[in-house]
């Protein structure tokens, strides 16, 4: 039981047939275009899982990133506006991002507040600065050299740009979670945050970084969806906060923190995506594209909690 | 402490430098534009050619429940079946700047001979409109224009100049060229508002309108309820207020509900661009006279006949060429790829009852 039905194989397994059944219903789906945008469209929703999969696990929550995507969008398009190098842009973007971030992991592990409480709020606040910024305006007309690079494949490869830094990043942060003390420190403090704590671990500073990484990853992603779309806008990007949880929780992260793993993440971003392309190449309607992922969403979640309420039951009780 | 310090000062003296050599706006709007796409200037136009059988479109509106949008691509999917071309209308829920991307990667990938679109953003669109053009899709926007080197053609509703030139008339037709008028508009940055706003003034400008002043533009922001406030607080505030203009089918109707439940009901006049179902009450019972909108089945109509003369190369998308468009007769290609459907139509009492959107 244990290994092989683990949730995120599964999901991974899910993965499998829906590609399968793509390739063999819709002729446009498991071509080296459709794929490579629908990897392309991902790019955003899949940098920022990394780490939001990290915040998870130990047991906090980002709600703010679409926010945080939405005023680096909206500062870039500003700033651009206003005449200044686009390669001095990107950093200070990116660098607000870390800000943002900071705010949040303060407000969380300063003050003790609640990440769900504390992200809902900053989530308007970033949005509302990003119209400060920006106003209701929309800024295009990029750098076509920057542009590209959001948009067209590694030389060679069906991979845009911005996946192909998103499995450098993928890479570093398995390795992280997965390999290294750091990593297990975040398991412990999701699992059990006092125990953490006694063990020495210093919670309060790592969760501040992860917040400080979630804020400038979601900055960087702003400034790929800016480039990606060649239009820089304060509504950029509203929702995807979403989109993204709902990849983490897909993926086997459990909200409570302490469980999951990286690889079952991306395969439940994968399988979001595809699945959705699949369904509009069969011109599926979105309400039910909407009602197909929601009813995935919600059976990823009970599924692992019916698996441990059934399984003591079947061993007679412990 | 100092490794981190020394990362600092090394990052903010490479943003310093980056600053001073980068690639600036200016740089790239001094570069030289773009060609225009090679498939246009390469194919050459034969105007007598006949429109090819079982043609595959598709229509995406801003969203998929906009019942203005919903007409207009109905009227396009029927225009379709009278030259044996196959229609569908697809798009996403929210009217957002990039909802609209992933569905026209999808309609590239299903072979479509043409896509018509509602673009959300001019912009964000640009980059799989063009990947599409690339595998030999025609695109043409409609309602609402892509940047123009996106599409081959879009279709206008009208000409921003005439539809504000024609407000203006309407109503000083109405006052009999005299008294304090206002404008309620959509939100202050409105582009379609504001250009058609900008014709009205220079329109009032003309000598025969100098006995009419426009003393204020007020914004509703196209929300029912601040539209409604603000035709209340205009009225109170210009008491010898004679005239408004609304621009926007949600301001005027908002402003027609206010009207005719007050004490200015037949002392001001209330004209703009509005939808006869919205409208009809107004005018029925003395609110409103007359009003204006283009006919938006006709916009569907000659979008669809249009996207069918690209692919079957009666037209390329050049400036002057001519196309038939079935019941609505022959038009000819503008400027930028514009066609115009036409000057905006004016409802009133007596016509209202042969509409129905």
């Amino acid at each position: 039981m244990a290994k092989v039905l683990r949730w995120d194989v599964l999901v991974g397994a899910l993965l499998i047939a829906v590609f399968a059944a793509g390739s063999l219903t819709s002729p446009g789906f498991a071509t080296v275009d459709n794929l490579s945008f629908a990897l392309g469209d991902l790019g955003e929703i899949a940098l920022i899982a990394l780490a939001m999969t990290m915040l998870v696990v130990a047991a906090e929550v980002d709600l703010s990133v679409a926010s945080v995507l939405g005023l680096s969008s909206a500062l870039v398009g500003s700033l651009w506006d206003g005449g200044m190098a686009i390669e001095a842009i990107i950093p200070i973007a990116v660098l607000t991002g870390a800000v943002c971030g900071l705010v949040n992991g303060l407000l969380v592990t300063r003050l003790g507040l609640p990440s769900l409480a504390v992200t809902i709020g900053t989530l308007a606040l970033y949005r509302g600065l990003a119209y400060v910024v920006l106003g209701d305006r929309a800024v295009a007309q990029f750098p076509p050299d920057y542009t590209a690079l959001a948009v067209n494949d590694v030389p060679g490869t069906p991979i845009p740009y911005p996946i192909a830094v998103f499995v450098l990043l993928a890479a570093a942060v398995g390795v992280v979670l997965h390999a290294t003390g750091f990593g297990r420190a975040l398991y412990a403090i999701g699992a059990q945050e006092q125990a953490a704590f006694f063990a020495g671990i210093r919670v309060k500073r790592i969760k501040l970084l992860l917040f400080v990484i979630s804020g400038t990853v979601a900055a960087f992603a702003g400034v790929v969806f800016t480039l990606r779309y060649g239009s820089a806008r304060a509504d950029n990007g509203v929702g995807i906060e979403l989109a993204v949880i709902a990849a983490v929780l897909l993926g086997g992260v459990d909200f409570d923190g302490g469980k999951g793993t990286l690889g079952g993440v991306i395969a439940g971003v994968l399988l979001i995506g595809l699945l959705r392309n699949l369904l509009m190449l069969g011109d599926v309607s979105t309400e039910i594209q909407s009602i197909v992922t929601g009813l995935l969403l919600i059976v990823s979640v009970l599924t692992p909690r019916l698996v441990s309420l059934v399984r003591p039951a079947l061993k007679g009780s412990p | 402490m100092t490794p981190m310090r020394l990362t600092a000062v090394t990052a903010l003296l490479a943003l310093g430098v980056a600053a001073c050599s980068g690639t600036t706006k200016s740089t790239v709007t001094s570069a030289p534009a773009p060609a225009p796409a090679s498939s246009s200037s390469a194919a050459k136009a034969d105007p007598n050619a006949p429109i090819k059988q079982g043609l595959k479109l598709a229509f995406l509106p801003k969203a998929i429940n906009n019942p203005y949008e919903t007409i207009v691509d109905n009227a396009g999917i029927e225009a379709a079946k009278e030259y044996q071309g196959e229609a569908k209308e697809v798009g996403p829920s929210d009217a957002s700047a990039s909802s609209q991307i992933s569905y026209i990667n999808t309609l590239t990938q299903q072979g479509h001979d043409a896509i018509l679109i509602a673009a959300n953003d001019a912009n964000a669109v640009c980059g799989p409109l063009q990947q599409a053009r690339a595998k030999g899709i025609k695109i043409v926007a409609y309602d609402s224009d892509a940047a123009p080197e996106c599409r081959d053609l879009f279709i206008n509703q009208a000409s921003s100049e005439e539809v504000g030139r024609s407000q203006v008339k309407l109503l000083a037709g109405m006052i009999g060229n005299k008294g304090d008028i206002a404008i309620l508009s959509a939100t202050a940055n409105a582009t379609n508002q504001n250009t058609w706003i900008k014709f009205m003034k220079d329109e009032l400008g003309k000598p025969e309108y100098k006995d009419m002043k426009l003393v204020k533009v007020a914004y509703g922001d196209d929300d029912d309820q601040k539209s409604f406030t603000q035709t209340q607080g205009l009225l109170q505030a210009y008491p010898n207020l004679k005239g408004i203009i609304s621009p926007t089918t949600v301001g005027i109707s908002a402003a027609a509900r206010y009207i005719s439940g007050s004490k200015y009901k037949g002392k001001v006049v209330l004209t703009g661009l509005g939808t006869p179902n919205q409208m009809r009450q107004f005018v029925k019972d003395k609110t409103v006279e007359k009003f204006a909108l283009w006919n938006p089945k006709d916009l569907g109509y000659l979008a669809s006949y249009a996207a069918a003369a690209l692919v079957s190369g009666q037209i390329t998308g050049a400036e002057g060429e001519t196309f038939k468009a079935g019941k609505l007769g022959e038009r000819t290609i503008g400027k930028q790829g514009e066609v115009i459907l036409g000057p905006p139509f004016t409802f009133d009492a007596a016509n209202i009852d042969q509409f129905d959107y």
